[in-house]
């Protein structure tokens, strides 16, 4: 085990992983809270450009989104963040991250507005609230406390998912264990232990926390 | 009740204006954006006939695409049969009387729920390439299949468990007053009931495991992805290859939830759907399933 912490620089892999798991998650609530308002609005060509958006990008493998991110946007079509290499491929990354896991964002979000009775629309409506306002005032904070569990479970996911950056060779856990699987073959079972353990004291206090703040934050009906 | 009545009335004269309008900007914008991202391909030189005309010849089908395709189904068929017999197995074996065989199910399906697909996937290549009873041509795709079939596994172990937690108590105590022992109970009389009604989500787990087969990539196993980049090195069109292989990935995941959904509505229409979207135990209306598919990526 100890050889494993010699030759390789363990805790800057996960910490990479740890980055790329807050950022993209931030990123992803962002655009999958906008892509829940749009496929929640009255405004048709809205509504279709947000379920053609969950549609697709919930449907593509993530692989081939991060790889598109890094090879086709940023080299083949050169759009380029930063001129140096690790650095563009960490950020698209995080961009390819971010789009895929909004698709679901989104729908945890609107599988929390589903939760809302129909008479707290209709009450908001007849004190005069316009449909911002009952978004805003009565409808999202109730439909975020109703999503919180499925918005955990985009966040577990998202972050086993950031191993799949290691495609496009950003340094992360996954990438850690293929370098020990290369490198240092004979050290692969204690790497896996590692990243393994990692992942489980990575993500199981996420899910006792989300499923801790749902049940705290439920609304009683 | 659709999740858009929750929202607003029927559109009044108003309204209708109002949304009219709102639909001509959002048009405009979404047309603008497009046709941005079009001429950035376009700059780019991305529809340049040479990129897109290996797309009707047959050699880029016979020789990458088609082959990546059928390795892609392949590693998808041989791991969702074997997740399904794993989950059925891990799923008695949780709902066993037996403590230390529950408890070590629910350590199973825990850990291999925890750890990445993809990270069980570099392991198991790293040690059936070192195994020299395995043919190393042989190795991509077994390490592909054992890391989805024990992540999918554990995830239809839930799934089966959930069905059964949400069929009637009478059920089970009806199977236990004609005297049918516990496990003849769970087999007879729950267990397929739980897997007709849990068909739609075990259905659309197989486009969890239709995406996941391209983190093969990763392990050199030729799917449809690495073939689409092999095809890419000869042709040089990497974004017209990308294109067209998330095309084929978004018709086959997008009828197969189709297909899930069609099975839903069977069933929902035969009585023996999940029950209750409005008074549902749990928090959210979509019902548990939300809580395992689609999870990964």
């Amino acid at each position: 085990m100890s050889q494993i912490f010699e030759q390789f620089d363990v805790i800057s892999f996960f910490w990479m992983t740890i980055k790329l798991t807050a950022l993209a998650a931030v990123a992803s609530f962002i655009i999958g809270t906008v892509m829940a308002i749009m496929r929640l609005s009255p405004v048709p060509v809205l509504r279709f450009v947000g379920t053609a958006y969950v549609t697709l990008f919930r449907n593509t493998p993530l692989t081939l989104i991060v790889f598109g991110s890094l090879f086709g946007i940023s080299i083949t079509l050169q759009f380029s963040i930063s001129d140096t290499l690790s650095t563009n491929a960490f950020f698209f990354a995080i961009f390819g991250l971010a789009v895929y896991h909004a698709a679901f964002v989104c729908e945890a979000i609107r599988s929390g507005v589903n939760t809302i009775p129909l008479g707290q629309a209709e009450a908001a409506r007849s004190i005069g609230l316009t449909f911002t306002q009952t978004l805003r005032e009565v409808i999202l904070p109730q439909a975020m406390r109703g999503a919180i569990t499925p918005l955990g479970n985009t966040l577990i996911a998202l972050a086993k998912n950031t191993t799949v950056v290691m495609t496009i060779g950003v340094l992360e856990s996954a990438y850690f264990l293929s370098k020990v699987s290369e490198d240092a073959s004979s050290q692969l079972n204690n790497a896996f232990l590692l990243v393994a353990g990692f992942f489980v004291l990575f993500t199981v206090p996420m899910g006792l926390a989300t499923g801790y703040a749902s049940r705290k934050l439920a609304v009683k009906r | 009740m659709s999740s858009s009545s929750v929202l607003f009335d029927a559109p009044g004269p108003k309204a209708r204006v109002r949304n009219r309008i709102l639909s001509i900007i959002s048009l405009v914008t979404f047309a603008a954006f497009a046709w941005w991202i079009i001429s950035v391909l376009a700059d780019q030189g991305q529809f340049e006939a040479a990129k897109w005309k290996p797309f009707i010849q047959s050699e880029i089908w016979s020789e990458y695409l088609v082959p990546g395709l059928i390795n892609t189904v392949k590693a998808a068929a041989i791991s969702i049969v074997l997740a399904a017999v794993l989950g059925l197995v891990l799923a008695l074996a949780r709902m066993s009387a037996l403590t230390p065989l529950r408890w070590a199910a629910g350590v199973f399906v825990e850990f291999f729920r925890a750890v990445p697909v993809l990270m069980m996937m570099i392991f198991t290549w790293g040690l059936f390439i070192q195994t020299p009873s395995i043919p190393p041509d042989q190795a991509p795709l077994l390490a592909v299949v054992t890391a989805l079939t024990l992540y999918n596994g554990s995830v239809m172990c839930e799934v089966v468990r959930a069905g059964v937690g949400q069929l009637p108590a009478g059920q089970r105590e009806a199977g236990l007053s004609v005297g049918l022992s516990e496990q003849q109970t769970l087999r007879t009389i729950l267990l397929p009931q739980a897997i007709t009604a849990m068909l739609p989500s075990l259905v659309s787990q197989l486009v969890v495991v239709l995406k996941d087969t391209a983190l093969g990539f990763n392990v050199t196993y030729l799917e449809l992805l690495r073939s689409g980049t092999q095809a890419e090195s000869n042709y040089t069109n990497l974004v017209p290859v990308l294109i067209v292989v998330a095309t084929i990935y978004i018709i086959i995941n997008y009828a197969v939830t189709k297909l899930a959904e069609y099975i839903e509505g069977r069933l929902k229409r035969r009585g023996l759907g999940r029950k209750g979207t409005t008074g549902a135990a749990g928090s959210t209306a979509a019902g548990p399933d939300m809580a395992f598919n689609r999870e990964t990526g």
